[in-house]
């Protein structure tokens, strides 16, 4: 019987070393993992490469993670928030490096490791300081960049319900990156609202089918650190 | 010659948005533009985190932490609206699914070179969220800014000094004091606030201007 249920957030990150690739998902704190990151932080990891739309908010969740000194280097769209002290300071000090990729390209880019796609030609950022010695081609009279795809060892991702064999449903905006990044990584671990029995999720909602999820945590008791409005 | 308001600015930019549009208004001074919108037109706003059909906020207390704009600000579902994941929502803006954008910016050259993301300054921590995506993205790309900076230098140029955010993309510039169309002959006014004259907008803009053919009929 296939089980990818876990007991803990604890147990749901064993396994994650030095080094990973990380993709976590949400924008802002829509969507953050927020347990499952707490668990990283524990278990210890370092020298992490970390994917996500932002670089964390005050002092909890991706920002707890940063403050940890565990990463070196971080992928994201938007770092700049009026909450991103603790980014802000480390790339001040030269103690993290930001690859910064449009929104868009961030997206697709995780999804085209997820489709199994080798690049892709996009027109986003043609002709701007974030496509600088990128390979480009006129198509069809548009001129387009070449953009690599982004794979990850980890995907943390939070969904609304899940069941044991991955299946997963969404909660409104916090949706964001989930689907894409769970496509993405070798390993994706999501923390549920509610675990529910196989069969309780309607096929015609599921919004993540289980294959590309590997381990499911319930956090019944979200944490209640998010701000209710945090401002970019 | 009285310069428009940020709200009447916004009412003007809302009056060229007929029904059926979909939309999306970036950060800041545009997001003033869904307060415009007439409440009998069916106009679909889009916000680059994931939902098509954004209602205004909610009343205090009725906040929802998983229902947010691009500025992570609460806001609404309306009826009919609908939820979506990112590389979606980035398919609906970079594959022309938008009818309109509405962006703020720092400069927009005469050619409709945009720079909105990116000072430049050595100290700046750069963030580009997806600005890029929609300045290529959209059919029509609108921007409304001050036609000045504080210390009074056009925010129209030759030649944008920041970093750029996308090339010839802009169609519409609303300013307070004008509102001009990026044409392949140059720009062209379409309306100036009551008073300005088009040598005096040429003086403050700095680059070269043309009234608009239609503009010159209607006289």
């Amino acid at each position: 019987m296939i089980d990818k249920k876990v007991p803990t957030p604890a147990a749901a990150v064993a396994g994650i070393h030095d080094g990973a690739t990380i993709m976590i998902g949400g924008f802002g704190t829509a969507g953050m993992p927020l347990e499952l990151i707490d668990a990283l932080i524990e278990q210890g990891a370092r020298d992490l490469t970390i994917v996500n739309n932002n670089a964390g908010n005050a002092d909890f969740g991706v920002a707890a993670l940063l403050k940890s000194k565990r990463v070196r280097k971080i992928i994201c769209s938007f770092p700049r928030q009026t909450d991103s002290y603790v980014f802000d300071a480390l790339f001040r000090a030269g103690e993290i490096e930001l690859e910064l990729v449009p929104q868009g390209n961030l997206a697709e880019r995780i999804r085209a490791a997820g489709a199994g796609i080798g690049a892709f030609f996009t027109p986003t950022g043609y002709g701007t300081l974030l496509a600088e010695g990128k390979e480009t081609r006129v198509i069809d009279g548009r001129n387009y960049v070449l953009e690599y795809p982004i794979h990850a060892d980890y995907a943390l991702i939070k969904a609304d319900r899940g069941d044991r064999w991955g299946n997963l449903t969404f909660r409104k905006t916090a949706r964001n990156f989930g689907p894409v990044m769970a496509s993405a990584a070798k390993c994706t671990i999501v923390q549920v609202r509610e675990l529910v029995p196989l069969g309780a999720l309607d096929p015609e909602h599921i919004i993540t089918p289980g294959i590309f999820v590997q381990r499911v945590v319930a956090i019944d008791t979200p944490s209640t650190r998010r701000p209710t409005r945090a401002a970019a | 010659m009285k310069r428009y308001s940020r709200d009447q600015m916004a009412a003007r930019v809302a009056r060229d948005i007929p029904e059926g549009s979909y939309v999306n208004l970036g950060i800041g001074l545009p997001t003033l533009v869904a307060n415009h919108l007439p409440k009998d037109r069916d106009i679909f706003l889009h916000s680059e985190n994931g939902l098509l059909g954004m209602g205004p906020a909610p009343p205090p207390g009725e906040e929802d932490a998983d229902v947010i704009n691009a500025g992570k600000q609460p806001v609404t579902l309306l009826t009919g609206g609908a939820y979506f994941h990112q590389a979606d929502s980035f398919a609906m803006m970079r594959g022309g699914h938008l009818d309109f954008c509405v962006l703020g910016a720092f400069q927009v050259s005469a050619g409709g070179d945009l720079a909105n993301w990116h000072t430049g300054a050595p100290d700046a921590i750069p963030a580009v969220g997806g600005a890029m995506d929609l300045a290529i993205g959209a059919r029509s790309v609108f921007v409304m800014m001050e036609h000045q900076t504080r210390s009074d230098e056009s925010k129209i140029v030759a030649q944008c000094t920041y970093p750029l955010t996308g090339i010839a993309c802009v169609d519409r510039i609303y300013t307070d004091l004008a509102v001009l169309d990026v044409t392949p002959q140059g720009l062209k006014v379409l309306e100036m606030v009551d008073g300005m004259t088009l040598p005096e907008l040429v003086d403050l803009t700095g680059v070269p201007l043309a009234m608009a053919l239609r503009q010159l009929n209607a006289k």
